[in-house]
């Protein structure tokens, strides 16, 4: 166990933020909580998989004047995938909000067993 | 041959050792007897057989969705506290197992920030050492997703895109069919929030700076950190406070719908034409001679200049968007 | 380095488990502001300015005006529920 959190920090954080994401995801009935953990299971891959691209004492990946030693710094292959990510997770962050705004004007409730039951009595 | 499955007039075995038996002749006798059809049961007879297999159908169905019926009913009406505990229960047992064996697999990993992770391989080795002379860009990220790795991003630009189209479809008002006056929701009084005092006196200082700093991240995307994706999102960030202090009518008479639509469009073009000439001609050998420039100074790293802009205006263009469809519905 | 990022990480941790136990949501889109700028800082630590500025940007930025234009919109549609009958939605057209 301290094995796991002194050489693993960040990755074993971003696994228990990975879990309390989707336990909000699955345990709120609030449509806007749900958003919530959706996003924090989001950032907690991110953080998983930059943390892969971190090595020990070097510079970040931008050249500075006079060290032109590829081994000087970080791996940049990890950090180009994050940034895709977070894009791509802005976007289903919008489209999950136009669906909520969209599913409160029709049937005026946040929670989303009363709206099942409600689209349900709709349906029959 | 043993006597087993000959209980069954047609099975496998049985028919199988008859051919075996009868040799070809069993089997011309059987292909011929197959060859005549059975007799046709008369019309009233065909017709009761299809209703009574219909009938059986239905009430098995009946029953199956009775049952699924009862249960619903009871569990949203007097185990409606009991089915939801059970539901939290298995929620709460399912993550901690997800976590333990994702914990589990986490403690397997190499050590964090190890140089032998096999993660760090030739691969970066190779953007880090010959990037700034290939691609000119002293910013290893942005060289590596705008030049080595450019069709990863018009992917991202065209995620980007499907989703204001589908926020578009959800959330967008047509002005002609709008049922009265659309109420602006971004107020307590009822109004527009372009006559608060505080807003438009900090914005006045703000959103210039906001706007230069964006802008600025975006140009040096290849010579610092940043970029086209932090300088666009910090662009947009800036036209929402603009568009709160300077009221939102003057600002949507700036950036109409024709002229946002038209400028993603023409940077999304210039985007995939740009990338697809320097793949054609990369992949048939034919030397393209972008002038790189001198590291550190703004004009340089030849296409990733271009190329961060338009990332820059489709992302500034795409949040701006998002927020005027849920606040006004429409740009 | 390592006690920073162990008292970052605690935080995020506790950003994001009182998110369920907020009662308002208003709270929450604010929570998770603090969460996406204390996670811009852990990218720092993890010597990756790209993603610290976009990070920044985007999570507290974007994400959280969105979330606010969101909830504005649900208000609105409540007071104009309550105020004209049908307000000028257009949930009946559809």
């Amino acid at each position: 166990m301290a094995a796991l959190f002194s050489d693993h920090l960040y990755e074993a954080a971003a696994m228990l933020l990975f879990g309390v994401g989707f336990t909000t995801l699955l345990l709120n009935r609030n449509l806007l909580k749900k958003i919530i953990g959706l996003n924090v299971m989001d950032t907690a891959v991110y953080l998983f998989l930059a943390s892969m691209g971190y090595i020990e004492g070097r510079f970040p990946p931008i050249l500075r004047e006079g060290v032109t030693d590829a081994s000087a710094y970080v791996n940049p292959v990890p950090a180009g995938l994050v940034l895709t990510g977070i894009v791509v997770s802005v976007s289903v962050t919008a489209l999950l909000l136009a669906l909520t705004v969209r599913l409160y004007e029709r049937f005026r409730t946040l929670n989303i067993d009363e709206i099942v039951l409600l689209a349900r009595k709709g349906e029959k | 041959m043993p006597k087993i499955n000959d209980r069954y007039p047609a099975s496998a075995h049985k028919r199988v050792s008859d051919w075996l038996t009868n040799g070809f002749t069993g089997l011309d006798r059987e292909m011929t007897q197959a060859e005549t059809p059975p007799a046709a049961p008369s019309a009233e007879a065909a017709g009761q057989a299809e209703d009574a297999f219909q009938e059986k159908a239905r009430r098995d169905r009946e029953r199956e969705s009775d049952l699924y019926a009862r249960l619903h009913h009871w569990s949203v009406t007097r185990g409606e506290r009991q089915a939801r505990l059970l539901y939290r229960f298995l929620a709460v047992i399912v993550c901690g197992g997800i976590v333990f064996f994702l914990l589990r697999t986490v403690s397997a990993l190499p050590a964090l920030g190890r140089v032998d992770a096999p993660v760090n391989n030739e691969v970066s080795y190779r953007y880090i050492s010959r990037g700034p002379e290939e691609t000119g860009a002293v910013n290893f990220v942005s060289g590596m997703i705008l030049d080595y790795r450019a069709f990863d991003t018009l992917g991202e630009s065209s995620v980007l895109f499907l989703a204001s189209c589908a926020v578009m479809m959800l959330l967008r008002l047509d002005r002609d069919d709008a049922k009265g006056p659309v109420p602006s929701p971004l107020s307590l009084t009822g109004g527009d929030l372009h006559g608060d005092d505080i807003l438009r006196a900090s914005s006045l200082v703000l959103f210039p700076v906001i706007a230069l700093f964006g802008a600025a991240v975006v140009l040096n995307g290849h010579s610092s950190p940043g970029g086209g994706f932090a300088g666009g999102a910090i662009l947009g960030g800036a036209l929402m406070l603009l568009s709160n202090a300077a009221g939102e009518e003057r600002v949507s008479r700036l950036i109409t719908e024709r002229r946002a639509s038209l400028a993603i469009f023409t940077a999304l073009l210039f985007y995939a034409g740009a990338k697809s000439v320097v793949f054609y001609t990369g992949a048939n050998g034919i030397p393209l001679d972008i002038p790189l420039g001198e590291p550190f100074s703004i004009l340089s790293a030849g296409l990733i200049l271009p190329l961060d802009m338009c990332v820059g205006l489709i992302v500034a263009l795409t949040m701006y968007g998002f927020y005027r469809l849920f606040t006004k519905g429409g740009y | 380095m390592n006690l920073l990022a162990c008292l970052l990480l605690a935080f995020l941790l506790v950003c994001a488990v009182s998110v369920s136990f907020t009662r308002s949501l208003l709270g929450s889109i604010i929570l998770l502001m603090t969460y996406s700028v204390v996670m811009s800082v852990l990218w720092i630590l993890l010597r990756s300015p790209d993603l610290a500025l976009t990070e920044a940007a985007v999570g507290a930025g974007v994400t959280g005006i969105l979330f606010f234009a969101a909830l504005a919109r649900l208000r609105a549609v409540d007071r104009a529920a309550k105020n004209g009958g049908k307000g000028a939605t257009h949930a009946e057209d559809q």
